[in-house]
């Protein structure tokens, strides 16, 4: 029975664990995590070092072969998957939570100077290609580390977050429920809090979803065109130095395709995640 | 009407004040003083003296106050004058922009313009049809969740390496002199084909999803569900659907242009197509500042173009947009 009550409390979370995408995103992504946490222990070599014969195809003492200067393509493949993750993190965070608070208090005040020049901003930054406004930030930055590769990522990372967040403001701002606690003389601060941003919850979950995607996708670009942090190993790096060296022209597909397909998955995972999510918490997409 | 476009255009216009404002700010005040980097490098140059004395004063103005130098920057500005490439010494910066552009275009139009109209017809179909939508989801969704540069990698190895049909790298062959020749155009083309299905390919997965979720949704409402009462054919309310469910995949596509033009700079990068991303990522292996500068306005000025085209195209096919847009929801 205490199981049935707790499933009742829980819908939502028992929608998510039902979920086939959900399960099929979460499974991924935590093998991946997992794979990036122990990775580094259960491997014998340095990223860096000379493990064994180059050319190598993938082996059982090379998982996913050697790049050409014999080092060991799986022990910087886990590596990398460290800081891509740490920079999705790091980086997805700030521009969510950018983007939250200048859509939030740009929705909530709609139709007020605050709002007009946040958009300003906001479609500003939106017009302006990221990847061409990173390249130039990081050709003037001689040293970057894992933490300004994340700061200018997130910089440029934000504004449709803020876009999407100040609409679905705008949209449960007319809300009866605001209405009445507008009426009632509830105070500001306590409507956004209890009214507006409880139940955007599930959508900020989504939205943060979307930008670690987002960040990883562009730090692993930056990295790739050897932007990146100067110091270290990405994946993007990995993918760099295989093209640098001409590894598909040696026919050398582990070097380049495994790297990327991790990668392609951990961003597939999470998309299943969110669609699934998506799915949870609007039940009328749930019968598709 | 005319709000719209010129609200709009103020936006666009103060986008590109932000653009040319940090591509003055940037190299004054990033670490590591690039311009005194760039003046040692010119003096060694032949000739370079005379540069820097007539475009550097002019320029940058160094013993002048910064508020000068910053109008000195936008009066050389509107001269064309983009500053002298160090990397192609000594070729002006907008000579070698006006040589790539033309690159980022042959690739960029087409594979925006089909990908779009593809992706939303397959997404449409595949949110009506239930067993193709079981198939055809995952490979929207591995495709969209591709890094460009990778899906290049994998498009390159399969077509240019296996299989051997394409050529991997650069616009036309080393042997090859352009002209309107059938070989030359042939050879292009040829160069041409996998950038473009790179580009083409990772976006048709997104117009996909959204046009898919945007079917779902439609026929799902009142509207849709009355007219089947009434015993409207499924192709009407589709297409009924499909008219609603295009409006905010116009509107994505103004979203994501920056996106879109970021993964043409690293597909360029993998095929070594020498357009103005390639160009750029050149430009600064060699610190060719001018050369990066240069490149980023115009790819900025590109972006803006075609986001003021989209605003057109949006206020011609949604009428509503003149009476509604005071209030955006």
């Amino acid at each position: 029975m205490a199981m049935k009550d707790f499933w009742q409390k829980h819908e939502n979370l028992y929608f998510a664990v039902s979920n086939k995408k959900v399960i099929f995103g979460v499974v991924i992504f935590l093998s991946i995590v997992i794979l990036s946490i122990i990775g580094p222990i259960v491997t014998p070599y340095d990223y860096e070092e000379f493990a064994g014969m180059g050319y190598q195809p993938p082996s059982k003492q090379h998982w996913f072969g050697t790049t050409i200067m014999g080092r060991d393509v799986f022990t910087q493949v886990v590596y990398g998957l460290r800081s891509t993750l740490l920079v999705g993190f790091i980086a997805g965070t700030i521009a969510s939570a950018i983007g939250l608070v200048v859509g939030f208090v740009s929705g909530y005040f709609s139709g007020q100077a605050a709002d007009e020049s946040l958009m300003a901003l906001t479609n500003i930054f939106m017009v302006i290609p990221s990847l061409a406004l990173l390249i130039i930030l990081s050709a003037y930055l001689p040293y970057r580390g894992i933490v300004t590769q994340s700061l200018i990522v997130a910089a440029t990372a934000w504004p449709w977050t803020a876009r999407a967040v100040r609409s679905q403001t705008l949209s449960l701002k007319s809300q009866e429920f605001v209405n009445l606690s507008r009426i009632s003389a509830t105070p500001t601060f306590r409507i956004l809090r209890e009214d507006i941003a409880a139940n955007m919850f599930s959508y900020v979950f989504m939205v943060y979803i979307l930008q670690f995607n987002g960040t990883i996708l562009s730090s692993v670009g930056l990295e790739f065109l050897g932007l990146g942090p100067t110091r270290g190993i990405s994946l993007g790096l990995v993918l760099q130095n295989a093209v640098n060296w001409n590894a598909l022209h040696l026919g050398m597909w582990w070097w380049t395709i495994i790297p990327g397909l991790i990668l392609t998955m951990l961003i597939v995972s999470l998309y299943f995640i969110n669609t699934g999510l998506d799915e949870v918490f609007n039940p009328r997409l749930r019968e598709m | 009407m005319g709000r719209y476009l010129g609200k709009k255009a103020i936006i666009y216009f103060i986008t590109f004040l932000f653009a040319v404002t940090l591509n003055w700010a940037v190299p004054r005040f990033a670490p590591g003083d690039p311009i005194s980097m760039l003046l040692s490098r010119f003096t060694v140059l032949e000739g370079g003296r005379e540069i820097l004395e007539s475009f550097f004063v002019k320029t940058f103005g160094l013993d002048q106050p910064l508020i000068q130098q910053y109008f000195g920057f936008w009066r050389s500005l509107f001269a064309g004058d983009l500053g002298i490439s160090i990397s192609q010494y000594p070729k002006p910066v907008l000579d070698i922009i006006r040589d790539a552009i033309i690159y980022d275009i042959i690739i960029l139009l087409p594979a925006i313009i089909l990908s779009w109209i593809i992706g939303n017809k397959l997404g449409a179909f595949s949110g009506v049809k239930k067993k193709a939508d079981n198939f055809l989801m995952p490979i929207f969704y591995f495709l969209t969740s591709s890094p460009y540069f990778w899906f290049a990698l994998v498009v390159s190895y399969v077509l240019g390496i296996v299989l051997g049909i394409f050529p991997t790298s650069h616009a036309y062959s080393a042997t090859m002199k352009p002209g309107w020749t059938l070989a030359f155009i042939w050879d292009f083309i040829m160069h041409w084909f996998m950038p473009f299905l790179t580009l083409f390919l990772v976006q048709l997965g997104g117009w996909a999803i959204g046009m898919r979720n945007m079917i779902i949704y439609e026929t799902n409402t009142n509207y849709a569900k009355y007219m089947e009462s009434l015993g409207a054919s499924d192709r009407l309310i589709l297409n009924y659907g499909y008219r609603n469910g295009i409006l905010p995949q116009v509107t994505g596509l103004a979203i994501s242009l920056g996106t879109i033009v970021s993964g043409a700079v690293l597909t360029q990068m993998v095929f070594s197509y020498p357009g103005l991303g390639y160009l750029m990522v050149q430009a600064i292996k060699q610190n060719d500042y001018f050369l990066i500068q240069g490149c980023f306005l115009f790819l900025i000025v590109m972006v803006l173009l075609a986001n003021f085209a989209i605003d057109i195209i949006y206020m011609l096919i949604d009428p509503r947009v003149r009476h509604s847009y005071s209030g955006e929801v």
